[in-house]
């Protein structure tokens, strides 16, 4: 066993500390005023724009960027590529905690929280789309719990409960691939609804198939690009397999990442082509679509293939930096740029900075809980009692 | 080829599903697709806006009726309607006034549309929204969750969220007045205008009128009924003599159900749900099975090289026992040779001697 013990810090005041620090406490003094004053107390939500920054970025993007669990679980457990299983834990534990903001951003942006659970058990809307990503939600999260499971576990030594579980592994790994392609999809779908609200070039009868492919490479490059961050911070966590493996993940995955983003680029341009709105591309909103589609699909699908091939680790990490950022971009076009992009200039949304707090304090949560986890629990290195069981 | 089931297949194929999935979730959309014309004797109401001259006697109707609280400016200061307002939680009604370049001001009320196929209940996932026979969409504050999924489909954004409200947030949107519609009684704005710019009816009859008004009047009108088509119909109708577009009540909103632009989305779930296990648990045996094989084929490849190796070290082991025996046999051969030589030599001295 390689781990050595947890670097000692003599003190708990670490720059990283005192900003998280402030962070929580701007975000607690925020929560008491959403809470207690209402949504319009700290947002800029109005009635024209209903979705704000909350629904963009913590629920959209948030989920996009957490299809790191599934596509991994996928690729090792059903696809067979056994070589990359030292990902699954970390990608496992990326996709949870992604997953697990959405009902919190949730309890956050819907007027009454504590009814969240009503479309299950007072009275169900299932016409809606919203009622599918509501159901996904809440059956994949459980998912993701019970495919988690196992770390804690071993860590706290529940060997039987923890080998019950493994055993469960296919079922969990082909329950979260259905999840997961229905619940990335319908959040597209759910703008199916607004086709005059939202520009014709984002808006496509293909916008559940552009979330779900987009998800994908958003998966594959959150886990090279976290890993490389996990492998850079955490050194001492992160045993000799899985430190010699890392570099394999990261050249298949590039390899996959490169195909899916030129996969999703052919599809953006038919969906272009089928729709016959290629004029708007030489407009202020075309232009904004061009940078999309060329700078962060096409771009980093061709520098994860010259990546691949020369086996430039660098350039493949930060090309997962561009996709990320991509995803993050597509994702805050389709639900506030580009939606309601007839309205005049003073009737737009822009988030207020107690939103944009908001987020941050919940980013910060996560990445905490990320910290503890990993510190703590076998993510990057095989428990002593499981070393051979893969 | 229904639009929604084009859609649907387009999706699907797409999506790369197989021709099995493709008939459940055709079905569905086909079933999906069957035209509703709205309850039969639906009322509605039908504002004529060459007619309106933005008295706001609606609005204060509607306030009254509505028992909302008194706005601070009265509704007789007609300088409001230089700004351009919209509904909100205690307004249910607005005139806005659109200067159009050449003809002059338009006044258009607005309020919710009131759609056959409301948008809004469609994207409700309490199914909070209820369309009656009346006509009247209404609305259930008990189930709400406050998602506003509803502000965001309504193609003219009608309904407005109660975000000041901590404990109680609720969506409010124009009633068509129900209670009233239940008694027997025209909505407060029908009855309050005095110019006679709404006309409440049953919608055939609304559609009726409004054609024949564009018949009579062909140089007062353009040539739309907004309302008889839009989002599969609404029971809410406008007439206008200039483009709908200069009136803000976009041209652009789809003339079928809201229903038709998410069933191919929904119908995917079935197919999902069933073709997924099938397909992924394939791929997992195939894989495995290939791995069996790989593995079987190897263990046999290395026992037969193992015989193999055995087979040829015996041949060798043979040879080279055979090749030692004969040198055994020639060195023996030669030993003897020498032997029988030497005692020759020695037999032939001795003889030499003794002659």
């Amino acid at each position: 066993m390689a781990v050595a013990n947890p670097t000692q810090q003599n003190t708990i005041f670490t720059p990283f500390n005192i900003v998280a620090a402030i962070i929580i406490a701007v975000g607690l003094v925020l929560t008491v005023m959403r809470f207690g004053l209402g949504l319009g107390a700290v947002t800029n939500l109005d009635s024209n724009n209903p979705w704000g920054l909350w629904i963009g970025f913590d629920l959209l993007t948030g989920v996009a960027l957490a299809a790191g669990g599934y596509t991994t679980s996928a690729g090792v457990y059903i696809f067979g590529m056994k070589k990359y299983h030292s990902a699954v834990r970390p990608a496992i534990l990326t996709g949870f905690l992604g997953y697990a903001l959405v009902p919190i951003a949730l309890l956050y942006d819907v007027g009454r929280p504590w009814r969240l659970p009503y479309p299950f058990v007072i009275q169900a809307g299932p016409t809606s789309i919203m009622f599918e990503v509501a159901a996904c939600v809440a059956l994949y999260l459980t998912v993701l719990f019970l495919e988690f499971s196992p770390a804690p576990l071993e860590w706290l030594g529940f060997k039987k409960l923890r080998n019950i579980i493994v055993k469960l592994t296919m079922v969990l790994t082909i329950f979260g691939v259905i999840l997961s392609t229905l619940h990335q999809s319908s959040l597209g779908a759910m703008y199916l609804i607004a086709p005059t609200k939202l520009h014709p070039l984002w808006y496509s009868p293909y916008l559940p198939l552009y979330f779900f492919i987009s998800s994908i490479a958003a998966g594959l490059s959150m886990v090279m690009f976290e890993g490389a961050l996990s492998h850079h911070f955490y050194k001492d966590r992160i045993d000799a397999h899985h430190h010699s493996e890392f570099d394999e993940v990261t050249l298949g995955f590039a390899k996959a990442a490169s195909w899916v983003l030129a996969g999703y680029f052919a599809l953006k341009v038919i969906g272009i082509a089928l729709d016959n709105e290629w004029h708007l591309l030489n407009t202020p909103y075309g232009h904004l679509f061009l940078v999309e589609l060329l700078g962060f699909v096409a771009l980093p699908s061709f520098l994860y293939a010259i990546g691949r091939r020369e086996k430039n680790l660098t350039l493949i990490r930060f090309t997962a930096l561009i996709t990320v950022l991509g995803i993050v971009f597509n994702r805050l076009n389709v639900s506030l740029i580009a939606f309601n992009y007839n309205l005049p200039a003073d009737e737009r949304y822009f988030p207020h900075w107690m939103e944009i707090a908001t987020t941050l304090f919940l980013i910060t949560a996560g990445v905490l809980a990320f910290k503890f986890i990993v510190t703590h629990m076998p993510i990057f290195y095989d428990h002593p009692d499981y070393k051979d069981q893969h | 080829m229904s639009v929604s089931r084009r859609k649907f297949l387009k999706f699907l194929t797409a999506a790369g599903a197989g021709t099995a999935a493709a008939t459940v979730g055709g079905k569905k959309a086909l079933a999906q697709h069957k035209h509703y014309e709205g309850y039969p004797g639906a009322y509605g109401v039908l504002h004529d806006t060459t007619l309106c001259v933005g008295c706001r006697s609606c609005e204060a109707a509607c306030n009254e009726v509505n028992k909302q609280p008194k706005p601070d400016v009265p509704f007789d200061d007609l300088t409001v309607l230089d700004k351009k307002r919209r509904t909100k939680t205690n307004v249910f009604t607005v005139v806005n006034k659109y200067e159009v370049p050449g003809y002059g001001p338009v006044f258009r009320k607005q309020q919710c549309h009131h759609c056959q196929e409301p948008a809004c209940a469609s994207a409700c996932f309490v199914n909070a929204f209820t369309k009656t026979p009346e006509g009247a969409v209404i609305y259930n504050p008990n189930v709400c969750v406050g998602c506003r999924y509803c502000l965001l489909a309504c193609p003219w954004s009608m309904p407005a969220y109660a975000y000041d409200s901590a404990f109680d947030p609720v969506v409010v949107r124009c009633t068509m007045c129900h209670p009233r519609l239940k008694k027997g009684l025209k909505p407060g704005c029908v009855e309050a205008c005095p110019m006679e710019a709404l006309t409440f009816g049953t919608r055939e009859d609304l559609l009726k009128i409004a054609r024949e008004r564009i018949k009579k009047h062909p140089d007062r009108y353009i040539d739309h009924i907004y309302g008889e088509n839009e989002l599969g119909g609404t029971n809410w109708l406008f007439l206008s003599g200039v483009s709908f577009d200069d009136i803000n009540l976009p041209m652009n909103v789809p003339h079928h159900a809201p229903s038709d632009l998410t069933g191919g989305a929904l119908a995917v779930v079935p197919a999902v749900v069933g073709a997924w296990p099938v397909l992924l648990t394939g791929v997992y045996a195939i894989n495995k099975r290939k791995e069996k094989i790989a593995a079987k084929e190897q263990k046999e490849a290395v026992a037969k090289a193992i015989a193999e190796t055995e087979g040829k070290g015996d041949e060798k082991l043979k040879q080279e026992l055979e090749k030692a025996q004969k040198r055994a046999e020639a060195e023996t051969a030669k030993a003897v040779k020498k032997a029988v030589a030497e005692a020759e030599a020695k037999f032939k001295e001795e003889a030499k001697e003794s002659v």
